[in-house]
């Protein structure tokens, strides 16, 4: 294994780059855990969050990337057309084969001059999509490219999964540093072949293996990404307003932020699991979002995501004078959170297809 | 399979492209050749706002093949803020809210498949409560 | 120009024929429209039909039609406008007469719903609507007419039992019509209690779909001799007319241009004025529709259609009694069948045929055959010859 000056671990762009625009998207239905534990545990379960956000009948990954891709794009104020790249992360694509990205760019009208391309590292592939756009634009192959993480997440009935297993979607802008309402200083991704979470070809639902995705997986991953960048940044936790983790339930965040000496308060806004649950690929960064639309100017934000097999991307981020010019421009993640309806297991299973109809 | 017939109208589906006429600047959609107030040419495109108020509203019970999977859903009539009405399911909605005149806004969401699961799924306008924007 | 003239016509009753298939329902109907007209052999066929390449799977019915009922060789084609087809079907064959190119033409009105079953069924007739811009939202043809009666209401103030007088004069001329599918009478307390199938159209307001053929023979008047078996029945008046396809294409969605564009032209053809019409077959597939209908054409004011059948104007005794064998409501709505339906229950209200439910001495019959919500509208205006 080479080992590399904490300095020349960052990911850094020759030219300065930042989030232009940002958006989210969050399914009007909640499935409370209480339900999921009324239906599988007599009623009588610790449930790792209140409840989940779950799609209705006509949306998909497609749906709601095209919803938090208008908002990123309402708050960007430039024209689809500018975007040379759509990327969408996500473990729950509508197709297995038929890119989810090039329907997102037909609807939001950046077809045909741009890239597109769907990502997939568990719940990570919208944080890679946005390091592959901080290289896209930091290296003047392009000015703006947008990337969305996006997942209707499966959870096998009955499983500990499914009390968390969410949906939602959040779409990021990244562009010159001029014109962005935060700028990403730089990031740093720590990834190692871990196996706790996979769904193999043709699978409906993924496995899981328990505690091995806690501290070999989750908690090595996050912690040693966030603290790999803080050191080569040369800042500690007392640098940052605010933090936003993975959330795969409640407590995990709540203890990796504890652990890079973040307090509550730090990660509270960013917090969501306990109220919509784990929509995977956009886990991190709608919490990202909720931080951004509470941010002032010259906050500091650090972002760190969490794929199974394994992988963390942390971001140094930090808020421009731009953010209050933007932030009311689209709907807030907490406008997504009130819009709430609050549906039976029967009803969510028909929802999400697992009623065997033929 | 309906492939052709589904992919050529993506931009009116996906995001309510049609038209404004060059002579009389009615706004249309679905694009037409013949601009219907003036009688004139039309051929540039437009993209509508998605704003709009339900003119009439009515809840399917029993939806045609394609359909019958999503029943009860609703159907209504938008008038579109920039004119035109169009006929278009509403989503997130709850029976008991709908009013005639209550404002939506449009959302691209999946109309069916094509043919079975196995078919493209087919995307398209419908039309939710309006969210405002603060 | 000479005359045109109803010959003869025949109808099989109109509901589930299971075992009797589109060709062996169409001979029937031909055979004893044939018979009825004194065994004259037409030189053409029109036949009507709505559905049939997408229900039983066949195209190309004139031939097919023709040959079944020994009359292999002559013209024989299809006219498709949805629920009008067979009223179009009609117009062609009084054209062809009227211009002297034919003497004899047989119109058939054929629907055979009951060949697909399922949702299937219910794809098949949304086609008839705007596929691209209607159907593909899952748009019914029940769900429209609910669109348009929800609207109806809201700007009318309408109660909510509003529409019942459509469906209770309708079935109440259903009991005298054996050829109708329900025969029998229903009570303003059963029309309350109707369930809903697309609020605010409960199944009473629905005309229900069911099969049926109906055959009407077409002659020039002066080729026929003056003292026949049956009194000859003019077509005084035709005209059709179209509107958009799609609904919320027009700017007025509330008022049927195409039903009262075809019906001035026809009343005016004729020669007459509303107030001499005895009856009036309006296609009241559903209530809403036959509201409009009764605007659209001029019985009554606009918003006000639903009271003239609420206070009894449309009953047989009424200001103009309309479905005076039952309506599509209750005699049963086969399709593009439906306006050959209407032809045939007009002529025989003017040869003083109808029996129990025989209009006192009328002379003048007005037609209205729609394809969806007047985007075709047919009218005719038959008459009697004494």
């Amino acid at each position: 294994m080479t080992t590399l000056k904490p300095s020349t671990k960052l990911l850094k762009p020759a030219r300065s780059v930042g989030i232009t625009g940002y958006g989210v998207y969050i399914p009007r239905y909640r499935l409370p855990a209480q339900e999921i534990a009324r239906v599988w545990a007599g009623g009588k379960a610790a449930l790792p969050i209140k409840e989940k956000a779950v799609p209705g009948l006509d949306e998909d990954v497609i749906t709601m990337s095209i919803e938090a891709a208008r908002n990123a794009l309402a708050r960007a104020d430039i024209h689809a057309h500018q975007l040379r790249a759509i990327w969408v992360g996500s473990e729950s694509h509508p197709y297995a084969v038929k890119p989810t990205s090039t329907v997102v760019a037909e609807a939001i009208g950046a077809v045909p001059n741009t890239q597109a391309g769907d990502w997939e590292f568990a719940c990570k592939a919208g944080t890679e999509a946005i390091v592959a756009s901080m290289g896209f634009v930091g290296s003047s192959m392009a000015d703006y490219a947008m990337a969305i993480g996006s997942d209707t997440a499966q959870g096998r009935p009955g499983d500990a999964l499914e009390y968390t297993a969410a949906a939602g979607g959040a779409a990021f802008i990244i562009g010159p540093a001029e014109n962005a309402l935060a700028t990403i200083n730089a990031s740093y991704s720590y990834v190692t072949d871990t196996p706790d979470f996979w769904r193999r070809e043709n699978q409906k639902y993924p496995e899981h293996g328990s505690r091995f995705t806690g501290e070999p997986a989750y908690f090595k991953h996050t912690t040693s990404a966030g603290s790999t960048m803080m050191e080569a940044l040369g800042v500690t936790a007392k640098d940052y307003q605010w933090a936003i983790f993975h959330q795969p339930n409640a407590k995990f965040p709540q203890r990796a932020a504890k652990m890079l000496g973040f307090t509550p308060e730090q990660i509270e806004p960013g917090l969501l699991a306990p109220v919509i649950g784990n929509p995977y690929s956009a886990s991190a960064i709608i919490g990202l979002s909720a931080v951004l639309d509470i941010a002032k100017p010259d906050d500091r934000i650090l972002l760190v995501s969490f794929g199974s097999g394994a992988g963390s991307d942390a971001f140094d981020i930090t808020v421009t004078k731009e953010i209050t010019n933007r932030q009311d421009k689209a709907l807030k993640v907490q406008d997504y959170i009130d819009r709430r309806t609050e549906i039976d297991y029967a009803t969510y299973a028909r929802m999400r297809g697992k009623i065997t109809m033929k | 399979m309906e492939i052709p017939r589904h992919w050529r109208l993506k931009q009116q589906r996906y995001r309510l492209v049609g038209e404004v006429c060059q002579h009389c600047e009615s706004k249309i959609f679905p694009p037409r050749d013949i601009c219907p107030e003036c009688g004139g040419e039309a051929d540039t495109l437009y993209t509508f706002s998605g704003n709009g108020e339900v003119y009439s509203y009515t809840t399917v019970h029993e939806g045609p093949a394609g359909y019958d999977d999503s029943t009860p859903y609703t159907v209504a009539l938008v008038k579109l803020d920039e004119g035109p009405t169009v006929t278009a399911q509403l989503t997130d909605v709850d029976e008991d809210s709908l009013q005639i005149g209550m404002p939506v806004e449009m959302v691209t969401r999946k109309l069916k498949n094509d043919g079975d699961e196995r078919g493209m799924i087919v995307y398209g306008y419908k039309f939710r409560p309006r969210m405002a924007v603060a | 120009m000479s005359d045109v003239v109803i010959v003869g016509f025949g109808q099989t009753t109109v509901g589930e024929h299971w075992d009797t298939d589109l060709r062996k329902l169409s001979y029937q109907a031909i055979d004893a429209a044939i018979k009825d007209a004194g065994g004259l052999r037409p030189q053409a066929l029109y036949v009507g039909n709505m559905l049939a390449a997408t229900l039983s799977k066949q195209a190309h019915l004139g031939p097919l039609l023709a040959d079944y009922a020994g009359l292999t060789g002559i013209e024989a084609v299809t006219i498709e406008a949805a629920g009008a087809s067979s009223a179009a079907a009609l117009r062609a064959g009084y054209l062809a007469v009227k211009s002297g190119q034919l003497d004899t033409v047989l119109i058939l009105g054929i629907e055979k719903f009951s060949d697909k079953i399922g949702s299937g069924f219910d794809e098949a007739l949304a086609t008839t609507s705007d596929s691209d811009y209607e159907a593909v939202q899952g748009l019914t043809p029940v769900a429209q007419a609910a669109l348009l009666m929800k609207r109806y209401m809201h700007e009318n103030e309408v109660p909510a039992d509003g529409f019942a007088g459509f469906a209770l004069t309708a079935h109440a001329n259903g009991a005298g019509n054996k050829n109708a599918m329900f025969q029998k009478a229903i009570k303003p307390e059963l029309y309350a209690k109707g369930g809903m199938v697309s609020e605010p159209i409960n199944i009473f307001d629905v005309a229900p779909h069911a099969d049926g053929a109906a055959a009407l023979v077409l002659a020039r008047r002066e080729l026929l001799p003056s003292n026949g078996p049956n009194p000859l029945i003019k077509i005084a008046g035709s005209a059709s007319a179209s509107d958009t396809l799609a609904l919320h294409d027009r700017k007025d969605m509330l008022f049927f241009e195409a039903a009262h564009q075809s019906a001035g032209k026809a009343i005016n053809q004729a020669e007459i004025s509303l107030d001499q019409i005895n009856l009036f077959e309006y296609h009241d597939v559903f209530s809403i529709y036959a509201a409009l209908s009764l605007e659209s054409v001029g019985f009554a004011t606009r918003g006000q259609g639903w009271k003239l059948a609420a206070d009894g104007g449309i009953a047989r005794d009424g200001k103009i009694p309309c479905a005076t064998m039952g309506g599509l409501k209750a005699r049963g709505f086969p399709g593009g069948a439906s306006g050959a339906y209407q032809a045939i229950e007009a002529a025989q209200q003017l040869r003083g045929g109808a029996e129990a439910n025989q209009i006192e001495d009328p002379e003048y019959a007005l037609i209205q055959s729609l394809g969806g919500p007047a985007s075709t509208a047919v009218t005719h205006v038959l008459q009697r010859l004494d």
